[in-house]
Formats: C-alpha cells, sequence, structure tokens
C-alpha cells in the first residue's frame, strides 16, 4: 500500500496535475483562466512521458566512460514535439481570447453568453428593418 | 529515387511546403491561383497513389531512409488511399470555389494568411493519413487543428472567434488524451510504429494500462470527431466559420478523426479486439453504438429548430456523423463498407450544401431563413444543386446518400440489429423534415416584392458546386468506385494483420526502454 504511494509519486503528481487542469477547463468561467487550466492539462502528460522514459540509477544517453545505464531520449524527445504544440496552442487561445475581449468587453463565459444571444435577437431585429444587404466586402 | 516511389512523402511535403509562399503573394488572386496550382498537384498525387495501392497493394515508405519501427514509416493501405483521394478531391474543389466567396468575406490583408492555413490544415489532414506513426500522427493532427482554429476565428461574426475559443479549447483536450493513450501504449509496448504496435500489443493486453490507454485513445478521438456527446464545439464552428471552411470542414475534418479512430482501434488495436471490448451499455451492442444512434435521434431533431441553415446542417452533421459511426460499430464487412461509403458520400452531400450557401452568403448576405424566401428563383442555379444535395442528405433512390444508408440498412438487418436499422429509418425521416423546412421557405413561397434582385454566383462557384452535385448522382448510379473502394479497405482493415517484424534487436527492448515502474521498479 505504501509502495503504491509513494513508489509511485511521480504518477500521482502525473494524476493530480492532470485531474487539477481538466478541472480547471470545465469549471472556470474566465477564457485566460481555461487557457492556464489547459497548459497545466498539458504539462501533466509531458511528465508522464519523461517520467516513463527515466531509468533508475540512469545517466543522460551520452557514450561516456563508466555508464552502462541509460536513460530512454526518445519520450523527451517527443516531448520536446509537444511542449512547442502547447505553445502554439496557448499563443492561439490566448490570442482568441484578447480578440474576444476587443469585440465583447470581457473574458466570462456567463457574460459571454449573454452578450451572444442578445447579438442573436439584435441581428434578427436590425435584418428585418434593412431588409437583405449584400455582403460588404 | 523515381518519383513514383517518393509519391507517400510528397503528398504531403507539397502542400506543407507551399504554405507559407502564400505570404509573399500579396495580391488576393496570385494567392488563390497558387493554392489552386497546389491543390491540383496535391489531387494528383493521391490520384497516382490510389492507382499505385491498387497494383501493387500497401506501400511502404520510410522517411529519410531510416527503417521501419526506428525511423517513421508512412504506409498508403487501401483505406489510405481512399481518404486520401476523398480529401485532396475536395480541398481542390474548395480552393477552385474559395476565390470570390473568401474576398468577400475576409478581409483583403489576410488573404493570404488564409490561403497559408488552408494548405496548412490541409497539409495535417493528409498527414494523419499517410503517416504510419501514432506520435507523428499526433503532429499532424495538431498542424490541421491549429489551423482550422484560426481560419474559422476568420469568420466575420465576433462569434466566429467564441467559436473558435471553445472548438481550441475542446479540440486541445482531445488531442491531450489521445496523446495520453498513446504514451500508455508505449509504456507497454517500447513502439510508436502502427504496425510494430499492432504485432507486439497482444502480449500485454490484458493490463489495466493498456485498458486506461483504449478509454483515453476512445474519449480523444470521440472528442475531434464530434460524437455524441462529445459534439459541443461543432455547430459553433461550422455556423461562424467562413464559408469555404465550412464546407472544406464539413466534408474532410471530421471524416479524417473517423479514419483515425479506424487506424487505431481496427489496425494498431486490431489483433486484441480493442474496439469490441469497449465497455458494453446495452447486451450485444457497445457504447459506440448507442451513442451513434442518440446522434443519428438527437442530431437531426435539434436540427429540425434551427433557423439558420448553416446551423440546421451543422446539426445534421453530428447525425450523420452518428451515422458513420454506427456503421462502423457494426464491426462486419457491410457495416464497415456502410461507414466508409457514407463518409465519401456525405462529403460530397455537406461539400455541395456548404458550397450553396456559401453562394447564396455572397449573393444574398445572410443564410437565416427568414430571408431566404423564393431564393430558389432568385438563384435557381445555386439553388437547384442545394435540391440535389438535399435528396442526397435525404436518401432519395438515385442520390449518393441512398446507397450508403441501403448499404448501412442491409448490413444492420444481417447481424438482426433492428433497432439500429430503426434508428436510420427515423433518423431520414427528421431529415425530410429539416430538409422540408428549407425547400418550402426556397419554392414555395414568393420573394418579397422589395427584395432587390441578385445575380447569380460566379461560375468558379458554380463549377465546382455542380461538380459535388453531380458526384451526388452519380455516386448514386454508379458505385463501382465509391464503394468498390470502401469494400476493398474494409475487407482489408477487418482482417488486417501485421507483418514479421524486422530481424534484430527491438528498440524499444534495450536496456531502459521499460520503464513502467519508475524508480521503486527494482524493488518488486
Amino acid at each position: 500500500m505504501l509502495e503504491t504511494v509513494l513508489g509511485l509519486y511521480n504518477y500521482w503528481i502525473v494524476i493530480i496535475l492532470m485531474m487539477a487542469g481538466f478541472y480547471t477547463v470545465i469549471a472556470r468561467g474566465n477564457l485566460a483562466k481555461k487557457v492556464i487550466g489547459l497548459n497545466i492539462f498539458q504539462t501533466s502528460m509531458f511528465l508522464m512521458y519523461i517520467t516513463m522514459g527515466a531509468v533508475e540509477s540512469g545517466t543522460a544517453p551520452i557514450v561516456a566512460e563508466g555508464a552502462t545505464l541509460y536513460t530512454n531520449p526518445l519520450p523527451s524527445v517527443l516531448i520536446l514535439t509537444a511542449i512547442v504544440v502547447g505553445v502554439a496552442t496557448t499563443a492561439l487561445g490566448l490570442a482568441l481570447a484578447v480578440r474576444i475581449r476587443e469585440a465583447y468587453g470581457t473574458l466570462e463565459e456567463d457574460d459571454l453568453r449573454v452578450l451572444e444571444d442578445r447579438q442573436d435577437t439584435l441581428r434578427d431585429t436590425a435584418a428585418t428593418q434593412d431588409g437583405e444587404q449584400p455582403v460588404s466586402p | 529515387m523515381m518519383l513514383s516511389q517518393t509519391l507517400p512523402a510528397l503528398q504531403v511535403v507539397l502542400p506543407l511546403v507551399a504554405a507559407p509562399l502564400c505570404l509573399f503573394l500579396r495580391p488576393p488572386k496570385l494567392a488563390w491561383l497558387f493554392a489552386m496550382a497546389v491543390g491540383t498537384a496535391t489531387l494528383a498525387t493521391a490520384i497516382a497513389l490510389i492507382i499505385q495501392v491498387q497494383h501493387t497493394g500497401p506501400i511502404h515508405y520510410e522517411m529519410g531512409g531510416w527503417a521501419a519501427p526506428w525511423g517513421i514509416e508512412y504506409v498508403i493501405d487501401p483505406l489510405d488511399s481512399l481518404i486520401l483521394g476523398l480529401v485532396s478531391g475536395i480541398a481542390w474543389l474548395v480552393l477552385v470555389y474559395a476565390g470570390p466567396s473568401v474576398e468577400a468575406e475576409i478581409h483583403r490583408d489576410q488573404i493570404p494568411a488564409f490561403y497559408v492555413l488552408f494548405l496548412l490544415c490541409l497539409t495535417g489532414l493528409l498527414g494523419m493519413v499517410a503517416t504510419g506513426d501514432v506520435f507523428n500522427l499526433f503532429v499532424f493532427l495538431e498542424v490541421s487543428s491549429l489551423s482550422t482554429y484560426a481560419l474559422v476565428a476568420m469568420g466575420r461574426d465576433p462569434r466566429a472567434l467564441t467559436s473558435a475559443y471553445r472548438y481550441l479549447i475542446l479540440g486541445s483536450l482531445g488531442a491531450t488524451f489521445y496523446v495520453i493513450g498513446i504514451g500508455l501504449l508505449y509504456m507497454m509496448t517500447g513502439t510508436l510504429n502502427m504496425e510494430d504496435l499492432a504485432r507486439r500489443i497482444p502480449e500485454v493486453a490484458d493490463t489495466r494500462t493498456v485498458a486506461v490507454a483504449i478509454a483515453f485513445l476512445a474519449v480523444g478521438l470521440a472528442l475531434k470527431l464530434a460524437l455524441f456527446p462529445l459534439h459541443k464545439w461543432l455547430p459553433g464552428a461550422y455556423t461562424h466559420a467562413p464559408s469555404a471552411v465550412t464546407a472544406f470542414l464539413a466534408a474532410t475534418a471530421t471524416k479524417v478523426a473517423i479514419y483515425v479512430l479506424v487506424r487505431i482501434f481496427f489496425t494498431v488495436l486490431g489483433p486484441i479486439d480493442a474496439f469490441q471490448t469497449l465497455p458494453a451499455a446495452i447486451s450485444e451492442t457497445q457504447v459506440v453504438a448507442v451513442l451513434a444512434m442518440l446522434a443519428m435521434l438527437s442530431g437531426s431533431a435539434v436540427a429540425v429548430f434551427q433557423t439558420n441553415v448553416k446551423r440546421l446542417l451543422a446539426y445534421s452533421s453530428i447525425a450523420q456523423v452518428g451515422t458513420m459511426m454506427l456503421g462502423i460499430s457494426m464491426v462486419s464487412v457491410t457495416g464497415m463498407t456502410a461507414g466508409l461509403v457514407h463518409m465519401v458520400n456525405h462529403a460530397l452531400i455537406k461539400g455541395t450544401l456548404f458550397m450553396a450557401l456559401g453562394a447564396v452568403a455572397l449573393r444574398v448576405g445572410s443564410v437565416r431563413l427568414e430571408h431566404l424566401d423564393g431564393i430558389g428563383y432568385r438563384m435557381p442555379v445555386t439553388f437547384a444543386a442545394f435540391l440535389v444535395g438535399a435528396f442526397s442528405l435525404i436518401g432519395v433512390p438515385m442520390t449518393a446518400g441512398f446507397i450508403s444508408k441501403f448499404i448501412l440498412v442491409r448490413g444492420a438487418l444481417e447481424d438482426g440489429h433492428w433497432l439500429m436499422a430503426a434508428a436510420v429509418v427515423v433518423s431520414s425521416l427528421l431529415a425530410i423534415v429539416y430538409v422540408w423546412r428549407i425547400l418550402e421557405v426556397a419554392y414555395m413561397r414568393s420573394p418579397p416584392a422589395t427584395a432587390p434582385r441578385v445575380r447569380e454566383a460566379p461560375l468558379v462557384m458554380l463549377a465546382p458546386l455542380w461538380l459535388l452535385a453531380l458526384g451526388n448522382l452519380y455516386f448514386g448510379l454508379d458505385t463501382t468506385y465509391s464503394v468498390g473502394l470502401a469494400q476493398d479497405a474494409a475487407d482489408y482493415i477487418l482482417t488486417y494483420m501485421p507483418g514479421e517484424g524486422p530481424p534484430g534487436e527491438h528498440p524499444g527492448l534495450g536496456p531502459g526502454a521499460r520503464p513502467a515502474v519508475p524508480s521503486s521498479g527494482g524493488a518488486h
């Protein structure tokens, strides 16, 4: 029992981070906080890969005198790629949040939903008053 | 190396390398022509691959000359060639169509960026299909997803931004679930190559790690392909994206995600029947079949109440994804064929419908039902194509939609799944209702007296639209190519057996490659 808890502590960290991030993405209404939650969620996945590549008392995978046991480098390399993807996702998510803030003046999801609903009705009435308008380029 | 031997790489590399070049072509027309040329070359590559696969069987291509389980391998088998043909064909048509539509809907300065993103999205979709490496697939998944989010955000309406944001959050969650699943599989097998994974998975099939991996993969991919109840991102993204983007997304993005699910569950995890062992929800059927039926019914039912035609068709897409998944969930050759044929046919159907709507949006400026009174008389040529697509969507005989639904019902009855057959019929009846609502407005009402005269859409938009519409009719009459290719693919995928591994030491089994239990590993 103790071994499950302490011996696998790295996996417990992964699970806690994963759930914290996932919860933040789902439960938080603030768009910036959602992106942060997504980051935490992805970081837990990075840790999972890196921890599975690690070998007890293994050294960096460089041929050197006296070293016989090496850490598996492949998961770390994969995670380098995943980190790049994660940065791109964060950048795009935050860029969209900035544009949303410019358009609506808020980052709270509840307020956004109200504004969007209002926009639906406004658009309907405006359209019936002006008739159909060709698309302006 | 001969050109024909490098085709699998060329298929993906060509749009990837060409994409950034669009940025240097500032005049919108020039960027459009360039992207169209790239699209043509990509389509030619795909057709060459289809022919090659039919003659020689699956093609293996080693990226950079590194042999399979060590390096990344590209594999084109019958299923791959079918999807490659579908994606690049639709991409080409949409690229032809995009010119005037994009000029009207997207700010002039952003048009080169639009084509960059479009080609990147195409690269990602093609790469997901061509690759034989599960992690490489993730990279392409993100390449296509990230460009899709940006494309959706280019819509004129500010709601495009919030839709793109929601899509980004849910899409990234789905992709991360997928990577977690892949990581767990790697933990147990020490390999990322699909064929190699299929070879090694039976040894560790009964471990809890593999069970968790299967769960993560199923949820992640269900999010990407918008399987009910993980479809929340889809209606907003389809409704507010620019017209050309909607047509492209609706016809390809969810299809490729379904392809990935088939690939992972029937080839990579095929030897251990992972799909059949997903938790049973009702006796004899699996959870996927139940969700698929719920998707078909709820998607169609919600579509009935929509007033924005784009949103209406988006909900219909959710129902159609359910139809495809229902076929696949039967795990029989007929069912799988139906699922795959419907992937092709639905791409034709939704391509036609969304392209026609794009043309309407260009001339009328709105795709809401209340603005479409008598549109069938105001834009007769455009809306006749819509009519063909709509009939095909319902599944009227002589159209492509009929063929796939017919095979699907036949597959359901073969195995005695009466409930599934009934769900297909009910969903089709609901489709009649929502399609009728559009057609009634378009043909039964006269145009309002104050409505300005509108012209037909320009020829470059009408030509691809009608090509797709005629495709709906052609594949409803002659099924040699659609059903034939799909049946080959279904046969191949259901009887898939990984080949012999390469001789020599396995890369995953060297020292330090079995790290499933970390620091405490030695103590056990």
